[in-house]
């Protein structure tokens, strides 16, 4: 079976979808690669690493012509010198790359007349199994990290604050739009560079995300919850989205950069920062548009264009990935050879399972028949990947468990109330006081070992073994009172008290001796 | 006027244990919190003694009966050397073991305590001789209970009895046998008129016969009890028997009329309590479940269900490893008791230590249960001097699993098993785990492929980012480090 690597032909796209050392990986698999004169050039891989790997490098032609498999980034486009890419595939073939297929129906078509099995990278489900091949995840980190590097460079003044003889300089104030893969990464790097980032989200859950990267959360608070299937955002109505920019709006003021991430599967992007609110930002400030592909988060971003209005740069790029083409590349060439070996092997040859929830939901044509979009998958499935899934099963068995033991504490209150009437009515004055100082203990026990630290649980029982051996006054006591019986009983109980006391104190000192920073 | 001080003086020293286990609450004052501890200790014994010596006050002074004072000297000079020595020479692997075995002093005295006051001519107590009656008979039964049953533990942590669960046939129906003959027993013993039968008195009459004899049935209870617990349940069952101790002290306190006996022990009975409780929610399982269940047997007997997993084990080399370890950014190492069984703990610091050199972030995950003791792990590698700010609790890592590039799980399998938290069948469903598939790579160091104690197979194992490192733990560990220096 043959494997070819075409150069992508997209306008300023940098990548190719495969490198040396997946192109080394796909040969010891037993396939043979075929990789286009020049396919790597431009993410600084050389024909020659190509060919070192086990590559054959042959011409724009002969890579479509002959390959089974075709591997690329970019959806087919029509070539400068004419026709489709789409065209030139061998019928029957399978495609793996980006396709988007909401957004480009008529490619859809075109491929399907070729009978082509296709691929999309960036309609792998996002389950746990499929994390190594999640190509869009891969890519929008890279994009994140590089809006912030692109909105540096046209911001011209520090990141972060200092104070030097010749004055002091305030810290960027950052906003991030979106705390998905790309905005956490772009709050990651924003804060790398030293400035003080804010960042928004509908989704309440990634809160704690946000935190965790020292950024600070805006909290938007309105009755919708904005996180739809799969732990993408979902589409809102217009008085939701009204709040929201206003919300945005004020924000944006303060700020003197912000890197809008928030996009909607098979959606034009929202729109976030009105014109109004773009107005309103300082002078010199910069906003990155990673949605620009989709119609941007503002409407004054231009599609591949940096423009500046009333003052404020706005970078419109799609090809932010692209930017770092070696590292983009290798990520991308990964995720493709994964998805790639989830359905080869040597022994069978290409097998599609679409049995299979990976290739299920990967998969847009076979043989030219339609299969996207694939069938809804049930709803328990989908966010399994993430966190905040877990955190609510979490509760879930928390609520559980405080029910189970709120309704066991019932039971010990009860049963000590029974308790405690019988011994008022039948007990003596004496143990009844006795009685009270000893709930009183225990609620006291009951509220100092909660909050020790379980890291020294161990300590706690060897210390608890220690002050138990006060029972040594019963052993005393015992032993005064008279008699030979009385003597050696209480001279055994003092002796196996003492033990416990000496031992325990001693053995919780040694070890707490070695508990250091 | 000597009456007072004591009063005086044991309320200080319930203040002090009290503040000694607040103490406890942070690592830095934990070393503080000892010191009150044995402080506390020393005026209760010192103003007990006191007492004893001037029962009225200082000018009433009896001339000490130097028989009394000699005994109780030497009992406690020679009580605190053994415990000194062994406090000294033990191993920190060995702790649930001393754990145990002190237990069983706790219970043995409460025993011996109890029979010595049921002894004592009962004048004092004549307006109450029904209840000081009852508080006699309870003190010794827990007092029992909880030393035969330190025993079990005992021999079963050391590995002189088989960790297997020992299961006799009407277990329960045993256990509620001896019960109801303790109950009766007691019944026996509140109506009797003397310690010991007369000449010609019926022994039916006698208390200390029924005495002895439920002391007998409350040690074969604790002996029972204990064997029917596998060696999983340990944490457990030592918390419990932890409660155990405290609560017979604190029945010694109501018979002896010292409300000092009765606080102490009720903070101790609440602490082991707190402590299994703890462990049980960390199990995901009741007291009664535990108590009960003989749980390793019958899983461990009845692989679960659909027991054969497809799935291909990846099997790997320490220099492998090491190349990845070196590779990541954040590192987590999760062991477990398989880590002190083979006294892997200064290799596995060494390892930390020299990734944090090499600027890898290496944390340590610690399970609830982890080990045969509660916080066991944390004090086997704080005497490896690991510090303790890298060594996390299960609930502070599990949100940084995803981030994580490479977990080592050094001899741990179900607390890091994911299909307690995906297979509603398995036996752990539901029981909080370390969510270490979530992270970029798994590397578990076993034996060999056996399943936890839960006898639960763990589908980690298959999953296609763990791999396996087999061999002793030691022993891998020691040859991983040789490769991470020479390899570094």
């Amino acid at each position: 079976m043959k494997v070819g690597i075409p150069k992508e032909i997209y306008p300023h796209e940098l990548r190719v979808a495969a490198t040396p050392d997946t192109v080394e990986k796909m040969v010891k698999l037993g396939l043979e690669v075929a990789v286009e004169t020049g396919a790597g050039d431009a993410a600084s891989f050389s024909d020659a690493a190509y060919a070192e790997a086990g590559a054959q490098i042959v011409g724009a032609a002969a890579v479509y012509a002959e390959a089974d498999i075709v591997l690329k980034v970019r959806q087919p486009t029509t070539r400068p010198g004419g026709g489709n890419e789409a065209d030139l595939l061998k019928p029957g073939a399978t495609l793996i790359s980006f396709i988007w297929p909401a957004q480009n129906k008529p490619l859809l078509d075109r491929l399907a007349a070729r009978k082509l099995t296709v691929f999309a990278m960036d309609a792998v489900p996002r389950i746990t199994r499929a994390q190594k091949l999640d190509a869009l995840s891969a890519m929008a980190n890279i994009a994140g990290y590089r809006a912030v590097v692109e909105a540096a460079h046209h911001f011209g003044r520090f990141f972060s604050g200092q104070v030097t003889a010749a004055g002091r300089v305030k810290p960027a104030q950052v906003l991030i739009l979106g705390a998905g893969v790309a905005g956490l990464a772009a709050v990651a790097a924003a804060k790398g560079l030293g400035a003080v980032v804010k960042a928004f989200d509908t989704r309440p859950v990634v809160r704690e995300q946000v935190e965790s990267l020292g950024a600070q959360f805006i909290e938007f608070k309105f009755e919708e919850s904005g996180e739809g299937a799969g732990g993408y955002a979902k589409q809102m109505s217009d008085a939701y989205l009204a709040a929201e920019q206003a919300l945005i709006a004020k924000h944006a003021q303060a700020s003197d950069i912000i890197i809008s991430t928030a996009l909607i599967p098979g959606k034009p992007a929202p729109v976030l920062i009105t014109p109004g609110a773009v107005t309103a930002m300082a002078q010199g400030s910069v906003i990155v548009d990673m949605a620009a592909e989709q119609g941007g988060n503002c409407p004054l971003t231009e599609r591949d264009k940096v423009v500046e209005k009333s003052g404020v740069t706005i970078v419109g790029l799609t090809d932010l990935p692209s930017r770092m083409a070696r590292q983009s590349s290798e990520l991308y060439a990964t995720t493709v050879l994964n998805l790639l070996k989830e359905m080869y092997t040597p022994e069978k040859g290409l097998v599609i399972d679409l049995k299979d929830e990976i290739q299920r939901g990967a998969i847009i044509l076979k043989d030219g028949e339609q299969l996207w979009p694939p069938p809804a998958a049930p709803p328990a499935a989908a966010p399994a990947a993430k966190p905040q899934a877990a955190t609510v099963a979490n509760h879930g068995a928390n609520g559980a468990n405080a029910k189970k033991k709120g309704s066991s504490a019932n039971m010990v209150a009860a049963l000590a109330a029974i308790l405690l009437g019988l011994a008022a009515i039948f007990g003596p004055p004496e143990f009844i006081q006795h009685l009270t100082v000893f709930l009183l203990a225990c609620v006291v026990g009951w509220h100092v070992i909660w909050n020790v630290t379980p890291a020294l649980h161990t300590p706690l029982m060897s210390v608890t073994n220690a002050i138990s051996g006060i029972i040594v006054i019963g052993g005393m006591l015992a032993l005064y009172g008279g008699g030979s019986g009385a003597l050696v009983l209480g001279g055994i109980a003092v002796l196996l008290a003492a033990i416990n006391l000496a031992g325990g104190f001693l053995v919780t000192a040694r070890m707490l001796r070695m508990f250091r920073k | 006027m000597i009456t007072t001080i004591r009063s005086l003086a044991y309320l200080i020293a319930s203040l002090l244990f009290i503040m000694s286990l607040r103490g406890l609450s942070t690592q830095e004052s934990a070393r503080r919190g000892n010191r009150l501890g044995v402080i506390g200790m020393l005026v209760a014994v010192a103003v007990t003694a006191l007492a004893l010596l001037a029962p009225v006050d200082f000018a009433t002074m009896p001339t000490p009966d130097w028989s009394l004072v000699g005994v109780l000297g030497a009992a406690l000079g020679v009580g605190c050397l053994i415990g000194a020595v062994v406090a000294a020479r033990v191993a920190m692997t060995s702790m649930p073991e001393l754990v145990a075995m002190l237990h069983s002093f706790v219970g043995a005295a409460a025993v011996i305590v109890g029979i010595a006051t049921y002894l004592q001519p009962g004048d004092a107590y004549e307006a109450g001789r029904s209840a000081h009656l009852v508080e006699i008979y309870i003190g010794v039964l827990v007092g029992a209970v909880t030393f035969s049953g330190s025993i079990v533990a005992f021999g079963k942590l050391r590995g002189i009895i088989g960790s297997r669960p020992l299961l006799l046939p009407g277990r329960h129906i045993l256990n509620l046998i001896i019960i109801m003959l303790c109950v009766a027993l007691g019944v026996i013993f509140h109506h009797a008129e003397v310690p010991w039968p007369d000449a010609g008195a019926d022994i039916v009459d006698a208390g200390m016969p029924a005495l002895l004899a439920m002391t007998g049935l409350a040690l074969l209870l604790g002996i029972h009890m204990v064997m029917a617990i596998g060696g999983g349940d340990m944490p457990v069952v030592v918390s419990l028997l932890n409660s155990y101790s405290g609560w017979a002290a604190a029945a010694a306190g109501f018979m002896l009329s010292n409300d000092l006996l009765i606080v102490t022990g009720a903070l101790v009975g609440s602490s082991g309590a707190i402590l299994s409780y703890i462990m049980c929610r960390a199990m995901n399982r009741s007291i009664f479940n535990v108590m009960l269940g003989g749980f390793g047997a019958e899983a461990g007997a009845k692989p679960a269900p659909g027991a054969t997993p497809a799935g291909k084990v990846t099997e790997t080399n320490v220099n492998e490893v090491a190349e990845w370890l070196l590779a990541a950014r954040h590192v987590v190492i999760v062991p477990g008791y398989g880590m002190a069984v083979a006294q892997a703990q200064h290799a596995v610091k060494d390892i930390s230590s020299l990734l944090i050199e090499k600027g890898v972030t290496c944390r340590y995950a610690i399970h609830p249960v982890a080990g045969r003791l509660p916080g066991h792990m944390n004090v086997l590698l704080a005497e490896a001097n690991v510090s303790y700010d890298i060594v996390k609790e299960m609930e502070e890592i599990n949100p940084d699993m995803p981030e994580t590039e490479v977990v080592m799980v050094i001899g741990a399998n179900d607390i890091v098993n994911p299909s307690a938290e995906t297979d509603t069948s398995s036996p752990i469903y539901g029981m909080p785990v370390i969510q270490v598939w979530k992270a970029g790579k798994v590397v578990m160091l076993k034996r060999g492929m056996s399943a936890g104690y839960a006898g639960v197979d763990n589908p980690l194992v298959y999953n296609d980012n763990t791999a396996m490192l087999f061999g002793d733990a030691r022993s891998s560990v020691q040859k991983l480090l040789a490769a991470l220096r020479g390899g570094g």
